[in-house]
């Protein structure tokens, strides 16, 4: 399939036109034609969840959309969750819990993280372990991550995350 | 556009992206992306039948009342469907035409004896055909849809009062993996019998299954243990399980018999 699609769409609040493969992943064109490479490829095919962005606020597989299917959307990636202020509070949870080893996995277990949070204020621990089923990781063993992402959720914007018990 | 029939329709895109990478599917010359039709949106119910629209979401079937309280054993079903991220794209309507023996959402809806809605314009006049799906499905990513025909909806009638079912995939991994055996089962209890007893299975034939003899195993029988044994072995000498990379036919056997067995148990209360 060698046709192109014009599409036009918002990235990260920012208005983006161009023109696409028709048979092009979201992925593809968001690392190969934006250079935005905090999307990760990992599987191509669904499985690992590495390449999780935002479309019209809900999380998908970035690897299984079709670029020219972003028309018309709004699209956040891992970019755009950190510029905001729940991404933040994910980032300083991530450090401050240890749940980066090799960082693969972790700009789609942020985004992943940032809609789950959304989605479910306050999240408990059995529910931040549902709604991450579909992000791998090869190192962590998922309890940092998981206790990162509790602590993110937790409704407390007196106190960072940093501040809450490290040894 | 198709009128012509030589079109590849995109939905969520879920399915159809792995495949065409993979090399497994070719597009036909247009690809046609159906997101944005408002016609095959939405969850309705009409005179006891709930009609789901192609393009609604896992996730969209997950968040209906309807589908939870009226629908439970779809609703089980899409609890157990693949992950997160593709709840969020994936449609009632692609899983429905790609038509996989194990497709999650299919054994419920055909134990729930539901009908596809298809949709052609041959000649500038808009033609619907309801097809039930035991019909719809041919094979293994085959249906009867043709090629200038789109699936508009899927169609489920209301099970009766008292109606409950249970819907089990096994997989070894809890998200994302595709069934090795998956089973929909549901029944009305009328005094000590058992009425509107619906079995279906996914993943031990060439297309999700209903087990007719082993329903009438159980239509109009007391529930207990002696006649669930029976449909169980009923049900054995009803599916056709092949051996493939996620399981042995031996091994599908013997998950339906000590599931089939678990959850007639279970919709039964015994």
């Amino acid at each position: 399939m060698s046709a192109n699609c014009d599409i036009a769409f918002t990235l990260n609040g920012v208005k983006r036109e161009l023109s696409v493969p028709a048979g092009m992943s979201a992925l593809a064109m968001l690392r190969e034609r934006l250079g935005l490479t905090g999307t990760k490829y990992g599987c191509g095919e669904g499985e690992c969840g590495a390449c999780t962005i935002l479309v019209d606020g809900m999380s998908v597989n970035s690897c299984l959309l079709f670029a020219a299917d972003c028309d018309g959307r709004d699209v956040v990636t891992i970019e755009g969750v950190v510029q905001s202020e729940a991404g933040e509070r994910l980032r300083s949870a991530f450090v401050a819990s240890g749940a980066v080893q090799c960082g693969f996995c972790t700009p789609g277990l942020m985004v992943q993280a940032s809609h789950l949070i959304e989605q479910h204020p306050g999240a408990d621990e059995a529910a931040i372990r549902r709604g991450i089923e579909g992000n791998l990781c090869r190192c962590t063993g998922y309890r940092k991550i998981v206790d990162a992402i509790a602590s993110a959720a937790k409704p407390d914007p007196g106190q960072t995350p940093f501040s809450e018990g490290q040894p | 556009m198709l009128r012509a029939g030589d079109v590849t329709v995109l939905a969520g895109g879920t399915d159809l992206m792995p495949q065409t990478q993979a090399g497994r599917l070719r597009f036909r010359p247009v690809l046609m992306n159906v997101r944005r039709v408002p016609e095959l949106k939405g969850i309705a119910e009409d005179n006891g039948v709930v009609r789901i629209g192609a393009l609604v979401t896992i996730t969209e079937l997950l968040d209906s009342a309807l589908v939870r309280e009226r629908l439970n054993l779809l609703w089980q079903a899409c609890d157990h469907f693949a992950s997160d991220q593709i709840r969020n794209a994936a449609t009632i309507g692609g899983n429905l035409c790609n038509a996989s023996p194990a497709g999650d959402t299919l054994v419920p809806l055909l134990a729930l004896e539901a009908r596809v809605v298809l949709a052609a314009k041959p000649n500038g006049t808009l033609q619907i055909r309801r097809v039930p799906l035991a019909q719809f499905l041919l094979g293994p990513g085959r249906s009867c849809r043709g090629l200038t025909e789109l699936l508009a909806a899927v169609e489920v009638p209301l099970p009766g009062a008292g109606f409950v079912g249970e819907f089990y995939k096994h997989g070894t991994r809890p998200g994302l993996d595709i069934s090795t055996i998956s089973i929909a089962a549901g029944a009305r209890r009328d005094g000590a019998v058992l009425r509107d007893v619906r079995i279906a299975f996914g993943a031990v034939a060439p297309t999700v299954i209903r087990a007719p003899r082993a329903e009438a195993a159980l239509e109009g029988h007391r529930a207990d243990a002696a006649t669930l044994e029976a449909a169980v072995q009923a049900a054995l000498a009803e599916i056709h399980p092949i051996s493939d990379v996620r399981a042995s036919d031996w091994y599908r056997r013997e998950l339906i018999h000590n599931m089939l067995k678990r959850v007639l148990t279970h919709v039964c209360k015994l």
